[in-house]
C-alpha cells in the first residue's frame, strides 16, 4: 500500500478495526507500522474530528434558545 | 413462521422515534412538534452558523427552517429520516439567506470549491498528547472557529454534517443534494485541511515546521534548517 492509497481511505470511517475486511485491515496496519508520516496523519486526523466533536464552537445560550423556541411554536400554532 | 413476518416485526421495533412524533403532528398535536423542535434546535442552529457564519442569520434560519418543515410536513415522505429532511431544509434556508445578503447573486454549496490546499499533507509534525489543554476554553473555541471558517464552504458543511453532527455519508449526501463520492472527496479534503491548520497550534514542542511533504520533493522551495 502506498501513502496515496492510504490517504484516500481517510474519506470515511476512521474505525478501521470494525468496518474493514481482514486483508485490508492488515495492509493498513502494515503501512502504518512502516510509515511514520501516515501514522501521524492518521492519528492527528482522528484527533481533529474528536476535538471538533467534543467542543461546542457555536453555542446557543439557553435564554436565546428559549426565545427562538417560543417564537417558532407561536408561529406554528398559527399555521393550521 | 415465514421469514418475512419475522423481519417485518423486527423492522417495526427498530422504527425511529421521530416517526411517531411526526405522525402525531400530522394528526394535529402541536406538542409533538414542540418535542421535535427541542430535540434538533441546537443542531440546526449550529449547521446554519457553519454555512452563514453569522449569528443573526443563523437565528433567522433556525426559525424559518422549523416553520417551513412544519408547513411542509405533509410532503415528508419518510424515505429519509425526519432529521435529514430537516437539515436539508436548513441548508437551503441558509443558502437563501446568503443570497439575500449578496443582493440576489446565486449561492450554492459548491461555491469557492477550487482549492488544492491540503489535499496532500505537508505538516507532518506529531501533536502534543493533549494539545487542547494548552489553551483555555475561550482560546480553544476561537482557534477551532477560526480554523473551520477558513475552509471553503462546501468542505466546511460536509465536515460539520458528517463529523460534527454525526450524519452518515449517505444522509450528508441527501441533505446537501450531492453524490456519495462527492461527499467523500470533500470530507477527505476537509479533514486533511483542518488537521493541517490545527497542527500550527497543536504540534509537539520542538517539532519542525512543515517543509514540503518530507518524502518526495521540496516543492515550495523551503529548506529545512
Amino acid at each position: 500500500m502506498t501513502c496515496t492509497e492510504f490517504l484516500a481511505l481517510l474519506d470515511d470511517e476512521l474505525e478501521f478495526d470494525r468496518t474493514m475486511a481482514a486483508e485490508m485491515r492488515a495492509q493498513i496496519e502494515t503501512h502504518l507500522h512502516d510509515c511514520e508520516h501516515c501514522e501521524v496523519v492518521f492519528n492527528t486526523t482522528r484527533r481533529t474530528i474528536e476535538i471538533y466533536r467534543s467542543h461546542e464552537i457555536y453555542e446557543l445560550p439557553n435564554d436565546l434558545r428559549e426565545r427562538l423556541h417560543a417564537a417558532i411554536m407561536e408561529k406554528c400554532k398559527g399555521c393550521k | 413462521m415465514p421469514m418475512s413476518t419475522i423481519q417485518s416485526v423486527a423492522g417495526e421495533n427498530e422504527q425511529h422515534p421521530d416517526v411517531a412524533l411526526v405522525e402525531r403532528v400530522r394528526a394535529g398535536d402541536v406538542s409533538a412538534y414542540d418535542t421535535l423542535v427541542r430535540k434538533y434546535e441546537r443542531q440546526i442552529f449550529r449547521i446554519a452558523q457553519h454555512i452563514t457564519q453569522n449569528r443573526e442569520d443563523a437565528e433567522d434560519v433556525m426559525q424559518d427552517a422549523f416553520l417551513k418543515a412544519y408547513e411542509k410536513l405533509e410532503q415528508f415522505q419518510g424515505n429519509s429520516k425526519f432529521y435529514t429532511w430537516l437539515v436539508r431544509i436548513a441548508v437551503n434556508e441558509s443558502l437563501m439567506r446568503l443570497r439575500k445578503r449578496r443582493t440576489g447573486k446565486m449561492v450554492s454549496i459548491d461555491e469557492d470549491l477550487e482549492t488544492e490546499e491540503g489535499s496532500v499533507p505537508r505538516d507532518l509534525a506529531d501533536w502534543a498528547p493533549n494539545p487542547e489543554q494548552n489553551y483555555n476554553q475561550a482560546e480553544l473555541a476561537d482557534i477551532l472557529r477560526k480554523t473551520i471558517q477558513g475552509l471553503p464552504r462546501s468542505f466546511r458543511v460536509v465536515f460539520a454534517l458528517r463529523d460534527v453532527e454525526g450524519l452518515s455519508t449517505q444522509e450528508t449526501a441527501e441533505a446537501l443534494d450531492l453524490s456519495v463520492p462527492a461527499v467523500k472527496s470533500r470530507l477527505l479534503r476537509a479533514r486533511l485541511q483542518l488537521r493541517e491548520r490545527l497542527s500550527r497550534y497543536f504540534r509537539k514542542a520542538g517539532q519542525p515546521l512543515p517543509v514540503g511533504d518530507g518524502r518526495a520533493d521540496a516543492q515550495d522551495g523551503e529548506v529545512e534548517e
